[in-house]
């Protein structure tokens, strides 16, 4: 427990190297920076607002790499989510408390299916899984981007995005004067049962054998070809909310760029998080904060607001080489 | 409206398959060099993207594009031995230190370009090296606009091939590298310091994909804009799996990737009333293709992945 | 006669413990130019721990090594090398998808320069050697081609390579056909000739006596003898290397068939590189049986462990399981059928060492008994863990506890406990005692013993032919993917079953 944090501060201790070399004093800007970041009121929500997608993804790349599947594909798989609830939303005549379920559940299978390719390719061709989700991120990106350049150019503006989707439709503000959503909670309910999922269920057990030794789980009896392709679903259908979130909750169409990054970024919030689903929500808060914060940071002190990308991969090694000490530790405490 | 089987149209592909074709070959050939030696650098597209930032930078700076080249090459090489550092002496688990060097270096790469450049409305440029056009065999039809019109780049990543073939089969240091990738147990019983081979690879790696990003933006564009690798890099690990990790087919794999892409740029000038996004995807989707069939018979070098340390 | 030969080598009181096992204690030995020195032991006598040393792999942890007088540091394999020392393994170093040559030249600068590597001439180098020792190979083949006896001469012509003046082989026909022995020694002799020097280790009494000059005599981890090979006989160096006497049981009881467990027929399956392992193999384990299967390791045993276990596809051929056809089955359909499988790399197959013991214990039966729709019920898979634990006496502090913290022994007892409560008929054990200790070992031959009396059936693969001897009802012995032999266990000589585990074909037993 103690680990994460020796971590972070290592991790912050060279940001601030960083930001000297911006011209900046490194003390005011982390001030600046946590300020932003939860400073006031509006700044907490505005953090928790950034944190729902990064939540989601995160969970969905902590429960694929749980079970030894690399999806780095969240990003695209929050696309195509994203393009089925810009569709679903437009559909006329439903009330809200079943067309939003109804755009949840769509964007969660969207996002599944389109992570059960790369998963399918690897149990069935022994195709690596890093190379394929990337490559399909690109894929289904630039489909997309061609989908919205090609047949909804909005005719006022000519920016490419879908049409609005209709009240019942988006996700309940839940607080004035901010664009704070349901979206967040969805976000945590989903973490607590993903942890459910690992900690309780049989699917949970199997997906955990198959992750830490998939030899020995075949040889146990579990099905591994199938977890794999279970747990791909269930990764993808996660990163597929968060881009359900976005539309519904942020944007209200889908537009280039309604992701910024979040499928990557959520990689790195799972391994801080250790791949620990209750981890995952403070994790992503603190990504989420780090770029609220750095906004804030950057407007007054010059830094540029790129620092959190830099961070971001900082904060992962510098938590890798920790972990390598916890190992080592216990090996000394054992013998 | 142009034919597709217009003699223009196809020089025109082949000539801009070869521009393309250039960081995919320097790439390649460095993960190539990585991979023998047992390491997997997903790190390899952050390393890329650092190496053209650091031309641009240097080169917009001292107006010395040779120097930005040699900077984008030594921090590629600091950053391979970074991931050595992870890897090789504290065996961390190669996927994950690889990913987080991607992010490390992606951000750090943005992160330098905004702090030395600023926010500007129209983005600097600099002066990137023109096409070499070789006297005498550039004048020959057809093939002369396609094989001696190319930048200096092309043709010292072309010799890469023979000399990337000829260390690895011919000298002691190729087979030191071939048997850490393979059996470091053996190699380590027969002598072979295998630290200190894989760091050795992973440097020749990394001054490659250095050199690689110094293409983008000192060779075939002026500028540097965010996300240009796109995906470059991590193209580069397929096509070493579809080399079957062999020099000359990892070529062939780079020329191919680069033919569709090159196709596709040209497809979009024709007229034809799609929008072009689709066409861009064409490459990536070739890739994931092209993995499925190679990776039937793909051998492996059989310790890729494996940290070795002498008590296992 | 005065020995006016100054030892080349010289190992002087060498002791080395691991962890709580004394290896060696206060060891020394010499050996002489152009000599063959055997050195001779049971399994587990130290032989392979003193070697090791020597080789630099272990540090000794007192003692000293001196060579030609000198006192050496040998830290590293290639300090051995260095200092003229090679290493012939059991289980060899060598890299598979290299060429012959490429393993050869690995490492060493002899026929090279500035970096680049002469081909030719280090083809003409190793011929030359070839041609010298008597040692028949192919430069330029590819190791995953060669047998088992061409990989050793790979593993000696790298030592030849290097110039070594003494050449230590560990086991060495172990792997080898008969003819290969006598070309082995043939060679030896040949090196012997040119100034080398040769330590010989086995544990077998005829080949020590047909090859070495001088023997030294090793039993639990200290020198009981030594002496002049030719002043001594068979009788005496037996008498020296087991020390008391193990009389076996003269009476051999006719077996009570009541039906068969296991039946295989015309086995054939496929090793990693796509060669054949196995070749129409048949196999039977009455009722109530234990059955072993003798042989040196690599001989298919391993693939056919896999392949009735479910993990391994079988080519051709049938296994029947108490009248039900299970070739190609699932690991998950056995476990339904309640067959008990004890993988030989239990590490890698059997156990998850980051899942706790508790978890470890349910992997085949979670979903099956310990689960309520999707949900698991921790508290029976707890309970669970706590009754076998004492049922098992593993020695652990929790259930809760990692699997990877268990000790060797209690690892394979939590792997039989696992078995053990699919309440099986019929155990499928790959070396199951395998590095374990005596009180492990003992434990396990009880189980499969009490298996045995409740009309259960154990079929059991151990390189350890005193197991298979002591505790085995018949036994097998495998050969190249073959059946050599089939033998009421009670009723066969051990040099009867060594030969044939050596492959030589005598008349077997019914």
């Amino acid at each position: 427990m103690l680990l994460p944090v020796i971590a972070l501060i290592a991790a912050f201790v060279i940001g601030s190297i960083l930001i000297s070399v911006s011209g900046a004093n490194a003390w005011d800007a982390y001030l600046l920076l946590i300020e932003g970041a939860v400073g006031s009121p509006f700044a907490l929500f505005e953090t928790f607002i950034k944190m729902t997608p990064l939540c989601l993804t995160g969970l969905a790349v902590a429960i694929a790499f749980k079970a030894n599947f690399w999806n780095i594909g969240a990003e695209g798989q929050l696309y195509f989510a994203a393009l089925v609830a810009a569709l679903l939303g437009i559909v006329p005549g439903l009330p809200a408390f079943i067309h939003i379920p109804i755009i949840i559940i769509g964007g969660f299978i969207a996002g599944g299916l389109w992570a059960m390719l790369p998963a399918f390719l690897k149990v069935r061709f022994r195709v690596d899984d890093v190379v394929t989700t990337l490559m399909l991120n690109y894929v289904m990106i630039f489909a997309i981007q061609g989908i919205l350049d090609g047949y909804w150019r909005d005719k006022a503006s000519g920016w490419p995005h879908s049409p609005e989707v209709l009240l019942t439709a988006r996700y309940p503000q839940l607080l004035p004067e901010s664009r704070f959503h349901l979206g967040f909670f969805v976000a945590i309910i989903c973490a607590v049962l993903v942890y459910l999922l690992l900690r309780y269920t049989t699917l949970g057990y199997r997906l955990r054998a198959t992750g830490l030794n998939p030899k020995a789980a075949a040889f146990g009896g579990i099905n591994v070809k199938k977890t794999i392709l279970i747990v791909a679903f269930i990764s993808g259908g996660l990163a597929g909310l968060a881009g359900v979130g976005e539309v519904i909750g942020m944007q209200y169409y889908l537009v280039d760029g309604i992701s910024r990054s979040y499928g990557y970024a959520g990689i790195a919030v799972a391994l801080l998080a250790n791949l620990n689903p209750l981890g995952v929500i403070f994790s992503s808060f603190f990504f989420a904060a780090i770029f609220t914060g750095s906004q804030m940071m950057s407007r007054y002190t010059g830094v540029p607001v790129y620092f959190s990308d830099f961070m971001q991969g900082l904060t992962l090694i510098v938590m890798l080489i920790a972990l390598l000490f916890s190992k080592y530790s216990v090996r000394i405490r054992r013998s | 409206m142009e034919s597709i089987l217009s003699v223009t149209f196809i020089v025109g592909v082949l000539s801009a398959m070869l521009r393309i074709a250039t960081p995919l070959i320097l790439g390649t050939i460095g993960e190539l060099f990585n991979e023998r030696a047992g390491i997997l650098n997903l790190g390899i597209e952050g390393i890329v993207t650092f190496g053209a930032m650091s031309a641009f930078i240097i080169t917009l700076f001292t107006g010395n594009a040779y120097l930005g080249i040699l900077v984008a090459m030594v921090c590629g090489i600091l950053l391979s031995l970074l991931m050595g550092f992870l890897t090789v002496t504290l065996r961390l688990d190669q996927d994950v230190c690889g990913l987080g060097l991607l992010f490390l270096a992606s951000g750090l790469s943005y992160f330098i370009y905004r702090l030395a450049v600023g926010i500007q409305p129209v983005p600097p440029t600099i002066q990137n090296f023109s096409l070499l056009q070789i006297p005498l065999l550039s004048n020959i039809p057809y093939l002369g606009e396609i094989l001696f019109k190319q930048y200096s780049l092309f043709y010292i990543a072309i010799l890469l091939i023979p000399l990337s073939q000829f260390i690895l089969y011919k000298t002691h240091f190729g087979l030191n590298i071939r048997s850490c990738g393979e059996n470091p147990a053996a190699a380590d019983t027969m002598g072979v310091n295998v630290t200190r081979t894989r760091y050795q690879s992973l440097a020749i790696g990394g001054a490659l994909f250095g050199l690689a990003g110094a293409y983008f933006t000192v060779f075939q564009m002026n500028i540097f804009i965010f996300g240009m690798v796109a995906g470059r890099g991590i193209v580069c690990i397929a096509l070493v799996v579809f080399g079957n990790w062999k020099p000359v087919k990892c070529f062939l794999g780079a020329l191919l990737f680069a033919f569709i892409d090159a196709f596709q740029l040209r497809l979009q000038h024709i007229g034809l009333q799609v929008p072009y996004q689709f066409f861009l995807l064409l490459p990536y989707l070739f890739t994931v293709i092209v993995l499925v069939l190679a990776a039937r018979g793909a051998v492996y070098p059989q310790a890729l992945l494996k940290p070795y340390s002498r008590e296992d | 006669m005065e020995d006016r030969k100054k030892p080349l080598l010289e190992m002087k009181d060498i002791s080395k413990t691991f962890l709580d096992v004394v290896a060696l204690k206060n060891v020394s030995l010499r050996v002489n130019e152009k000599e063959i020195l055997g050195i001779l032991g049971e399994n587990g006598a130290g032989k392979s721990t003193l070697m090791n040393i020597l080789y630099g792999y272990y540090r000794a942890d007192s003692g000293q090594i001196l060579i030609n007088g000198k006192p050496a540091a040998l830290n590293a394999p290639f300090d051995a090398i260095g200092n003229g020392i090679g290493m012939v393994h059991q289980h060899f170093n060598l890299v598979e998808h290299h060429t012959v040559l490429e393993n050869i030249i690995l490492g060493s600068r002899r026929d090279s320069r500035h970096g680049r590597i002469n081909f030719r001439k280090a083809e003409q180098t190793i011929r030359d050697l070839c041609i010298e020792y008597n040692l028949e190979i192919n430069p330029r083949a590819y190791v995953w081609q060669l047998s088992v006896g061409e990989k050793q001469r790979i593993e000696i012509l790298k030592a030849l390579y290097r110039k070594v003046q003494v050449l230590i082989l560990d086991e060495p026909t172990a792997v080898l056909t008969p003819q290969e022995v006598d070309g082995l020694f043939l060679t030896l002799k040949n090196m012997v000739e040119t100034g080398l020097s040769v330590i010989f280790i086995s544990h077998k009494l005829n080949e020590v006596m047909a090859v070495t000059n001088r023997v030294v005599i090793l039993r639990q981890g200290e020198v009981i003898a030594e002496k002049n090979t030719q002043d001594t006989t068979l009788q005496e160096l037996a008498q020296a290397m087991i020390g008391d006497e193990k009389v076996y049981s003269l009476e051999c009881p006719p077996f009570n068939y009541t039906g068969m467990s296991l039946q295989i027929r015309k086995l054939t399956i496929k090793n990693d590189m796509g060669l054949l392992a196995v070749t129409d193999l048949d196999l039977e384990v009455p009722h109530g049986s234990i059955v072993g299967i003798a042989g040196v390791s690599g001989n298919g045993q391993r693939e056919l462990a896999e392949a009735i276990s479910g993990m391994r596809y079988i080519q051709s051929g049938t296994v029947v399981l108490d009248n039900r056809d299970i070739t190609n089955k699932t690991p998950a359909d056995l476990v339904k059928l309640r067959l008990a499988r004890i993988p030989e790399d239990r590490m890698g197959f059997g156990l998850i060492s980051d899942f706790n013991i508790a978890e470890n214990l349910v992997l085949e039966t979670a979903q099956l008994r310990f689960s309520k729709s999707i949900f698991l019920r921790w508290g029976s898979i707890y309970a669970n863990a706590s009754k076998l634990i004492k049922d098992f006496s593993i020695k652990t502090n929790r259930p809760q506890s990692l699997a990877k913290y268990l000790s060797g022994g209690n690892i394979q007892k939590m792997l039989l406990a696992r078995e053990m409560s699919l309440d099986p008929n019929m155990i499928v054990a790959s070396q199951p005692t395998r590095g374990l200790d005596i009180n492990s070992t003992n434990y396990i031959h009880f189980l499969f013993t009490e298996l045995k009396k409740r009309g259960a059936s154990v079929l059991m693969i151990s390189e350890d032919l005193d197991e298979i001897l002591l505790i085995c009802d018949f036994l097998y012995v495998m050969y190249q993917g073959k059946m050599m032999g089939h033998f009421r266990a009670c009723d066969v000589s051990k040099m009867e079953v060594g030969l044939l585990m050596a492959g030589s074909t005598t008349p077997t037993a019914g």
